[in-house]
């Protein structure tokens, strides 16, 4: 009987609570976003955008700490693997339960990886999380047990959003399953957020997911509202339209800061931006390919440039004090993994060194001052960059004028990302602007440094940053992925970032800064990750949105009740204006009709 | 606003009864139909060939930045069929058109046709809306500066529709954006600054509709404040051509005022010429005015266009290409046909 009275409730309140007058509408967040959505089917979704918004919708097996960005429980609660590091069992939590009421059980997440492990469209994401799985089972509702073919370090680092099996398991062809709600049903997940509306270029709605198992969001609804163009963005900031924003140029930050209601967040980023030097290209079977000037695999010359090139400046002038100077290879923004080169090793603005170490290695200079090379032709450096960043045109010029005066002159060539995608991957450089995203574990960006990411022996699929290779950078990032002792593991990376930092394959210039805005007289502050000094969008989890706190009951000002009223007057002026056009001209003819 | 053309429909001579002469109009009809698919043909292969001499792999472009291993890469490529040689490819491509499969974009992984479809209805709704007004307004204003060559209202209309052209799209979008969307001083924000539609619009044919036109604003003033001035000098040129005709000295023989020898019999000659830009200018429709779309965030191909081009995403790039061209080459055969059908002596 109380099964039933419960169902009749549940089945009359939505009914009701329309019905009723209408109560304090819950907080909405409406979050600007500057990217597209590619699509919203967690399999698929490759955007940063995309990805972010799945964040929310989706748990993972384990997810990121708020605080320092270390593995913390997400499905699972707690995890151990074998001796020998290769089988990983995960306890899955009791009692959560997907939004549609399924309890979610270890069964939803090995269906979740079986699939991704048996069908390639699935793989097409997120599929080198599974890569390297032999097997995945649940032996019952809470366990997870997974063998891999060889131990690897980051199975707390799988960032797999993991889908109800119940539902995915009727999808028959993920490659064109859009994964988006009908009215009244939204998406079944399991993260504090569910996707109840979304149209393609304009916004993507979701509502709270009252179920959540870590606790309800205390706003209603996350809006986010897609914008080509960021300074409309800013100025919806400041209109009040929308209420979170990131991505902001260094100008439109300090406008923001003297902004009424608008508080800013400048937060450490996790990309690190860097001159690549081509140290003598290679595909992965080892014959060289490219035009790169061959004086560069000498590492006293790359050691020269890194001593000549100052990152102070380049903070300061170019990105306007927007970053932090660069030194090891991870952003300082990864504190666990983040190495600082000692004093002695450090490669610090000191041309008078570089010319030292140029003269020492036998650069010497020729009568107009321009260093020549081992068979006596004079050093000629070409320099590619975006011409799509206008940052990178000003540090060419610095660059430029750095190793200028220390006898290497250099000529720039700003080019579009792909065309400089195409140069460097084919070797045709010799110093390159470049840049790569962060995660928490850094083994993906310390892969993309090793000999196997170079090209094939057709020069294709290439993933190397700039085609370096270095066969003990190799295996100490071998020894790295297989190290299942956190604190050795964090030992191994931060040598082979000093390896790595010796070789002066690039010089880590930077790591710029998020610069963020939120309305901060609807919204408390929001949890940074990490913190302090993190961002609230694009994190590594969803404590960021998880933790809007609205400051008023009811933040629902302008959109739909104004946008109606505006838009019906202007129906009545533009359909009045219409008939008095006509009956003026009815009245001036009237004569010519009689 | 629509007399002047009201007026032309009325004047118009009658289009050439069926039949008659017929031979010479299915003639004409055939060869300008052949010749529309000869160029959609060449569009095909055109947009097929040019854009993989662009620079950068897309397969490159979508991993970069990406946990991936060069496996999966090579992997991707093989999905994507990019590892076929470029004949076999292009083989591909056309038999899927023919099907009328444009295929999946890379960057989207959504099916081509689908995603033009989405964004075909905002540009044509904004850009059609433009143009409508934006003609009917040049026309209107350019009939009457013509007829009074030289007075203040000529000098006055033609010099603000000649200023309003040479701006800059992104900088009058931008400040009618700042100045009726935002507010300055006492103009309230009256316009949304974003979008075609609010995420909090109530559900419903109405609300829905009234919410688009809301947004439809500003973009749309933004557009015709930008074009009108070319349907305004074309009319008030024609025109000015016509007050010399001697049938217009003839209709003032008649005593007719001033106003009628200039609606009904002036106006109607001078719009032949006004006839093949309104059609050129549907034919760009489609291809929508990328800049105000970008200010406006206005969810239509142009914007879609130029993200697809970044990659570059093939398939939707092609897709797109062929829209855009493809409406441009019907567009021109449909002026040409309606042009037979308007002057008589086209048909002779």
């Amino acid at each position: 009987v109380t099964a039933l009275a419960a169902g009749a409730v549940l089945a009359v309140t939505p009914a009701a609570a329309q019905a009723a007058t209408p109560a304090p509408k819950p907080a909405v967040l409406r979050v600007g976003l500057a990217q597209d959505v590619d699509t919203l089917n967690p399999f698929l979704a490759e955007f940063a955008s995309s990805t972010d918004i799945g964040r929310a919708m989706y748990e993972f097996l384990t997810t990121y700490s708020p605080k320092n960005e270390a593995p913390v429980p997400g499905l699972a609660t707690r995890w151990t693997h074998s001796a020998d590091g290769r089988t990983w069992t995960y306890t899955i939590r009791r009692g959560a339960r997907w939004s549609d009421g399924t309890p979610i059980t270890a069964r939803d997440v090995a269906f979740t990886y079986h699939l991704m492990m048996t069908n390639p469209v699935a793989a097409t994401a997120n599929g080198n999380f599974v890569a390297n799985f032999a097997s995945v089972a649940a032996p019952n509702d809470t366990t997870v047990v997974i063998t891999t073919k060889a131990p690897q370090a980051t199975m707390l680092a799988l960032d797999i959003p993991i889908v109800p099996e119940h539902i995915w398991r009727n999808v028959k062809d993920i490659g064109s399953y859009t994964n988006l709600p009908t009215p009244g049903h939204p998406v079944v997940s399991s993260g504090p957020f569910l996707l109840t509306d979304y149209r393609e270029g304009q916004f993507v709605k979701l509502a709270a997911n009252k179920h959540y198992w870590r606790g309800a969001p205390k706003i209603g609804e996350l809006d986010f509202v897609h914008f080509d163009n960021t300074d409309a963005e800013v100025q919806a900031l400041v209109k009040g339209d929308i209420d979170l924003v990131n991505g902001l140029s260094a100008a439109q930050f300090s406008t923001l800061s003297h902004s009424k209601n608008v508080t800013t967040n400048k937060a450490e980023g996790g990309r690190f931006v860097d001159l690549a030097m081509n140290t003598g290209a290679a595909t992965r079977t080892g014959a060289p390919i490219g035009d790169g000037n061959h004086a560069l695999t000498d590492v006293r010359l790359r050691t020269a440039i890194a001593d000549a090139i100052d990152p102070n400046t380049l903070v300061r002038q170019v990105y306007g004090g927007d970053a932090q100077v660069g030194g090891g290879y991870i952003p300082d923004k990864f504190a666990t993994y983040h190495w600082t080169p000692p004093s002695g090793q450090a490669h610090t603005f000191d041309p008078a060194r570089a010319n030292q170490l140029l003269a020492a290695a036998g650069y010497r200079k020729g009568a107009d001052g321009v260093r020549l090379d081992k068979q006596g032709k004079p050093l000629d450096l070409r320099l590619i960059g975006r011409n799509d960043q206008p940052q990178q045109a000003q540090m060419a010029a610095y660059v430029k004028s750095w190793l200028g005066a220390v006898g290497i002159p250099v000529s720039v060539q700003l080019v579009s990302s792909d065309k400089l995608d195409d140069v460097t991957s084919a070797g045709d450089f010799d110093l390159a602007f470049s840049g790569w995203g962060v995660d928490p574990d850094p083994d993906a960006v310390l892969a993309v440094q090793t000999c196997d990411h170079r090209p094939d022996a057709q020069g294709q699929n290439n993933d190397s940053e700039a085609l370096f290779c270095d066969k003990s950078y190799d295996a100490l990032y071998a020894q790295q992925r297989a190290d299942m002792n956190p604190a050795a593991r964090v030992a191994d990376v931060k040598h082979l970032e000093s390896m790595f930092y010796q070789q002066a394959s690039e010089v880590t210039l930077l790591y710029p800064d998020v610069l963020e805005a939120y309305r901060s007289d609807r919204f408390a502050p929001f949890q940074v990750q990490p913190d302090p000094g993190g961002a609230i969008m694009a994190q590594n989890g969803y404590w960021g949105y998880l933790s809007a706190t609205p400051l008023v009951a009811s933040t629902a000002t302008g959109g739909g009740g104004t946008g109606l009223v505006i838009g019906i007057v202007v129906a009545v002026v533009v359909v009045g204006g219409l008939l008095i056009v006509f009956f003026l001209r009815r009245r001036a003819t009237a004569a010519d009709r009689e | 606003v629509s007399t002047a053309a009201d007026t032309a429909v009325d004047t118009l001579p009658d289009p050439a009864p069926a039949g008659s002469g017929s031979g010479g109009t299915w003639l004409f009809v055939g060869r300008k139909l052949g010749g529309a698919v000869v160029s959609l043909l060449l569009v095909v292969v055109l947009g097929f060939f040019l854009f993989r001499v662009l620079p950068g792999d897309p397969v490159q472009t979508m991993t970069r930045d990406r946990p991936t291993t060069p496996a999966q890469i090579a992997a991707l490529r093989e999905r994507l069929g990019l590892d076929k040689p470029l004949l076999t490819q292009f083989v591909d491509y056309v038999g899927g058109l023919l099907h009328g499969d444009f295929g999946t974009s890379y960057l989207y992984q959504q099916p081509v046709g689908t995603l033009l479809l989405q964004r075909l209805w905002p540009t044509v709704l904004l850009v059609g809306t433009a143009t409508a007004l934006a003609a009917a307004l040049g026309l209107w204003l350019g009939a009457r500066a013509g007829w009074r060559r030289g007075s203040t209202f000529d000098h006055a209309t033609t010099g603000i529709a000649l200023t309003l052209w040479s701006m800059p799209a992104f900088w009058l979008g931008l400040i009618l954006l700042t100045v009726f969307g935002v507010g300055v001083g006492p103009i309230p924000g009256l316009f949304p600054v974003e979008g075609m539609t609010s995420p909090d619009t109530p559900p419903g044919l109405l609300p829905q509709a009234l919410d688009v036109a809301h947004h439809l604003v500003l973009p749309c003033l933004t557009l015709v404040a930008l074009v009108y001035a070319q349907y305004l000098l074309i009319m008030r040129s024609s025109l000015v051509e016509e007050t010399q005709a001697d049938y217009v000295t003839t209709a003032r023989a008649k005593g007719l005022r001033e106003d009628l020898v200039r609606r009904r019999h002036a106006v109607p000659n001078a719009l032949l010429p006004t006839v093949t830009l309104v059609f050129l200018n549907l034919g760009m429709v489609v291809s929508g005015a990328v800049t105000v779309e970008a200010v406006f965030s206005w969810p239509g191909l142009g914007q879609l266009m130029f993200k697809a081009l970044q990659v570059p995403d093939l398939p939707l790039v092609q897709g797109a290409f062929i829209t855009l061209a493809g409406a441009v080459v019907v567009m021109n055969v449909l002026a040409d046909l309606l042009y037979r059908a308007l002057d008589p002596r086209v048909r002779t």
